[in-house]
């Protein structure tokens, strides 16, 4: 019976991007339990919405999180638009289409290249984050900014994307997609990243449903659940089915969010093929009385805003339930039992945006 | 023009246990739970799901009564009830999980709770030499 | 063993002849799209001081007085989102695509003085 020591796990760490403290409970190298304690970018913002005319808010609705903020912006007017049965032109929902899955293709490269840090292979970090400034690069001539973009609006979306332009994404996608795809031999076949996930954090299919596992987190446990699928925006139209892996550790999430990368340039190219012609918003008038849950995919996960509005032009609440708030009972769980070393590359596996998680 | 159809139903606090260990039994996983303050109630949305089939239970309190907690059926539900307790200061009894009010680490406690207005802060002014 | 060493060989001629993968900036300017955000100018001479502007900023950094005729900015709060510029009945808000140029001081508003208004015409009998 070795001695328990308690061991504090950031805020400040070498391989968090964010801040999330831990306490580790060792004995002899081997965590017992761990216990997790927020708080550190909490900025109140759901208080905001008191005080802010819901037009203006979605400026800060974007700004609850700096990597996937477009889906932000895009839950809460879509919320909104519900509320007060909007009808959104067939254009915009195209747009707003081929930008969440930019956002998820940045996340997702900025993920990869995170998580190859914390194995310690700087060579690959690198690489994939220069495979993201190409995706950068698209998004901020076609909105205005890289990681905030300020293009979704209620109604629709503000700015355009013209012919030539489209075809220049499309013949750029197909240059992205191949480098990408011969970034992910190295994460699929190499050694070292096998020897440091194959067996690490596992967590069984029926506790990642119960818990409430969602997005890369519950695919790779296999349980298949992609709120695309319920049919928001224009996914209706386009084709694709969820990437699912069923081994249940590391590896297999890491794997997930790899072909998601290649998944995501496949849609915008079916989007950009199929986008018709048209007006790109509608004109608002009046306020919203009533309450919705609003769902989408983020990279991370399934997120929920849910408005209640009275008639006047604040907000009575709104309620940001973000996918890190609810991956944080299966890190509990799957840090119970795992060797100190690992922990690291356990966190990041569930990739925790902390600043969403807070808001 | 909702995308998908949502279900509401309002029960009293007494059946909440009853009626979370039967979407339990039956399936269903939990999403969120979420609280919202209106002058001196609060209502408190437990959302489920199952099969992208979207339902939500609502319960209506005030602030002085106690919220079982239901982790028995659902052990993730301990981040959705200590946020609870440590924004709006409403008593939940048999958390399997019990932060006593350190999740959340705010300077003022409670904060959603009070009636702190959120003032229209002016800029800097190099004559006052402060904000308020 | 041949395959690897020739996929190797590739990379190393693509990495030795192709050139760093980032911009020397401030040697070569950044690059700006025409859409890119920077920060925000105003023309004065247009402006009515109505407030509209100050009204829907999201983060209060605009303020504005009709009597004194100014129209003040406090850039470090502005979270550059365009929305003075759309609310703007006059069109004089507009986005340039470059930065602000950096600065010394822990204080930064600007403060922009108008112009007289002009002389009404005279009442004729």
């Amino acid at each position: 019976m070795g001695r328990r020591t308690v061991v504090p796990f950031g805020p400040q760490h070498p391989v968090l991007p964010e801040p999330i403290h831990l306490d580790l409970v060792i004995e002899d190298e081997k965590v017992i339990e761990a216990v997790p304690s927020i708080g550190y970018v909490h900025r109140g913002l759901e208080k905001l919405v008191e005080t802010r005319e819901y037009k203006d808010y979605v400026y800060i609705a974007e700004r609850i999180c700096g990597i996937c903020s477009f889906i932000h912006s895009l839950a809460f007017c879509q919320g909104i638009e519900t509320i007060m049965d909007v009808e959104v032109p067939e254009r915009a929902h195209y747009l707003r289409t081929i930008w969440s899955e930019y956002s998820r293709m940045h996340s997702h490269l900025l993920w990869m290249g995170l998580f190859a840090d914390a194995m310690g292979f700087e060579n690959l970090f690198m690489e994939a984050w220069r495979i993201r400034e190409q995706v950068l690069d698209a998004m901020e001539e076609t909105t205005g900014g890289r990681v905030i973009q300020g293009s979704c609006k209620v109604g629709g979306v503000r700015k355009d994307i013209s012919a030539g332009k489209l075809k220049e994404m499309s013949s750029d996608l197909d240059r992205i997609s191949a480098e990408v795809t011969e970034m992910n031999h190295v994460f699929f076949d190499d050694s070292t990243v096998i020897h440091r996930t194959r067996g690490v954090g596992y967590l069984s299919k029926d506790d990642a449903y119960k818990l409430g596992a969602c997005g890369p987190t519950a695919r790779g446990c296999g349980v298949a659940i992609d709120i695309r699928e319920t049919g928001y925006a224009a996914y209706p139209e386009l084709d694709f089915k969820p990437v699912v892996e069923n081994a249940g550790d590391c590896y297999s999430r890491c794997m997930v969010r790899a072909k998601e990368v290649v998944q995501s340039a496949d849609l915008i190219q079916q989007a950009i093929a199929k986008i018709p012609d048209g007006d790109i918003d509608v004109k608002v008038r009046g306020n919203p009385d009533g309450e919705y849950f609003s769902r989408v995919e983020q990279p991370r996960g399934e997120c929920i805003h849910y408005l209640k509005g009275n008639g006047t032009k604040y907000l009575v609440r709104e309620r940001v339930r973000t996918p890190t708030l609810t991956n944080i009972p299966p890190l509990v769980k799957m840090l119970a039992g795992c060797e100190m070393a690992d922990v690291p590359v356990i966190v990041l596996t569930i990739d925790p945006c902390i600043g969403c998680a807070e808001r | 023009m909702a995308i998908e159809d949502q279900l509401l139903r309002d029960i009293s606090v007494e059946e909440l246990l009853g009626e979370v260990k039967k979407k339990s039994d039956d399936g269903y996983r939990l999403v969120q739970m979420g609280c919202t303050r209106i002058d001196e109630i609060f209502e408190i949305n437990y959302s489920f799901e199952k099969e992208y089939k979207f339902e939500n239970l609502r319960i209506t309190i005030s602030g002085d009564t106690v919220v079982p907690s239901i982790s028995d059926s659902y052990w993730g539900s301990f981040i959705y009830e200590n946020e609870m307790h440590d924004l709006y200061d409403i008593k939940v009894e048999g958390m399997n999980i019990d932060f006593n009010g350190y999740l959340f680490k705010t300077s003022i406690p409670h904060p959603f709770n009070d009636n702190i207005k959120v003032k229209k802060v002016p800029a800097k002014k190099k004559d006052n030499g402060g904000e308020e | 063993m041949a395959k690897i060493t020739f996929t190797m060989a590739k990379r190393i001629f693509k990495s030795l002849t192709g050139g760093p993968a980032t911009r020397r900036y401030p040697a070569v300017p950044a690059r700006r799209y025409d859409a890119s955000r920077g920060h925000i100018e105003i023309n004065i001479e247009d402006c009515i001081y109505c407030g509209l502007c100050s009204r829907h900023c999201p983060a209060h950094a605009i303020e504005v007085s009709k009597p004194e005729r100014t129209w003040q900015i406090d850039r470090a709060r502005c979270i550059i989102c365009n929305s003075c510029a759309e609310a703007c009945p006059k069109d004089c808000i507009y986005m340039s695509n470059v930065y602000h140029e950096p600065v010394t001081s822990p204080i930064l508003i600007e403060k922009i003085q108008g112009p007289e208004p002009a002389p009404k015409p005279e009442k004729k009998e």
